[in-house]
């Protein structure tokens, strides 16, 4: 078993995909790098800070991303958002059988500012154009740095998210809330509680993942083959979004006055919330399943 | 920043394979890109480093690097956020140990 959080992520599209299959578009001897942070004196890095290509998944032809955490956060700037768009354009055209991103992201590289805000706009754009094509995408989140900000947003236009607990997913994170509104809002050195309220665990139970995996990048690799397996339609539809319009409604009526995870854990009918984040995934999958909001 | 560029000469070992990046820019940590390419038998090393100031000790541990590895054709271009030398000499060696294993497939 190897760590998915500890992995890079050229090690993780080595190991979650068919080994020897990844087949890079514009890898790092291509040197497309940032226009940007040159001018900035920062350092650049040879593939901007996300791989993009195909690979195979069980022998399934697949088109994959995978952006790296330890460059700026994973932060989309420009040519990582171009990338990222482009791959999703080509999936349209070559039709495979499904769109796989390893997301691990900050959000939009401020140094980037409209260029990366444009960039992750035209990723959404292009992540449902794909879905309209036919072509299920499914999002992994299980990185350090988890899925904020823009990219945040991308993981849920997506068909599926898969995370491990360690993975979180939100708009905003931590730091920002803390420093928009204050410490009392939000503590962001709280690690329990940043967990508790954007981490795996709790975004299983809200119904935000599909999927709540072990640290493990064959955990991953598996959840990732039977949300394929099972997508019947991947296009949005109209009843399909205000089904989740009314579902979101419903949430934000039944919690929206819940100022403590454990409090909207109880409230779901979860026995003993405090012990939920002591729990492997497997176990608290059990636990919990028949407690989950069902967002889709 | 600044820019740093060695070029060796009397190398005599080849890459198996075409190109290869490892490691990952961030913090004390620096991203190695190797690639076979013919330029007269010379091994070329072209860094981009965000501390400036130790061009010294750059130099002795490329000087090192040539020294074990004795590589011909072969171009590397770093960038750097700040590693220390053994973390510089540590990545330069898996650079090359990659680009001398016989995978087919890998990126890039």
């Amino acid at each position: 078993m190897t760590s998915y959080v500890e992995a890079t992520a050229r090690e993780r599209l080595a190991r979650l995909f068919d080994a020897g299959s990844f087949q890079e578009f514009l890898p790092p001897s291509s040197r497309v790098v940032s226009p940007h942070l040159g001018q900035l004196n920062a350092p650049v890095a040879f593939d901007d800070g996300v791989a993009v290509g195909r690979a195979l998944l069980d022998n399934r032809p697949v088109f994959v991303a995978a952006q790296e955490g330890g460059f700026m956060g994973g932060a989309v700037g420009e040519v990582h958002g171009a990338k990222l768009v482009g791959m999703l354009r080509r999936a349209i055209l070559d039709a495979p059988d499904a769109v796989v991103l390893l997301l691990e992201t900050g959000g939009v590289r401020l140094h980037e500012a409209n260029a990366g805000l444009i960039a992750v706009s035209e990723v959404m754009r292009a992540v449902l154009d794909v879905r309209a094509a036919g072509i299920p995408v499914i999002a992994l989140v299980g990185g350090a740095n988890g899925c904020f900000g823009g990219m945040g947003i991308v993981a849920r236009c997506t068909n599926a998210v898969v995370m491990s607990e360690e993975g979180r997913l939100a708009m905003s994170g931590p730091e920002v809330i803390e420093t928009a509104s204050g410490v009392e809002e939000f503590d962001a050195r709280d690690r329990a509680l940043v967990w508790r309220t954007t981490g795996g665990k709790h975004r299983y139970l809200l119904g935000d993942c599909q999927a709540l995996v072990a640290d493990s990048i064959d955990a991953f690799r598996a959840a990732a083959i039977t949300q394929i397996e099972t997508i019947a339609s991947p296009a949005l539809t109209l009843a399909a979004l205000e089904q989740e319009q009314a579902l979101l409604a419903a949430r934000l009526d039944d919690f929206g006055h819940v100022r403590e995870p454990y409090d909207l854990w109880r409230a779901l009918g979860v026995p003993d919330p405090e012990a939920l984040p002591l729990l492997e995934a497997d176990a608290f999958v059990e636990l919990v399943d028949s407690h989950r909001l069902e967002a889709r | 920043m600044e820019h740093l560029h060695y070029i060796f000469t009397g190398g005599t070992r080849t890459l198996a394979r075409p190109a290869d990046v490892v490691g990952v820019v961030g913090s004390g940590n620096l991203e190695v890109l190797i690639e076979s390419i013919a330029q007269d038998g010379a091994c070329s090393i072209a860094i981009d480093t965000a501390a400036v100031g130790f061009g010294a000790i750059w130099q002795a541990v490329m000087t090192d690097f040539h020294a074990r590895w004795q590589l011909a054709d072969a171009r590397i271009a770093i960038n750097d956020m700040g590693a220390t030398p053994a973390v510089v000499s540590l990545r330069l060696d898996q650079a090359v140990e990659t680009m001398l294993e016989d995978v087919k497939g890998t990126a890039p």
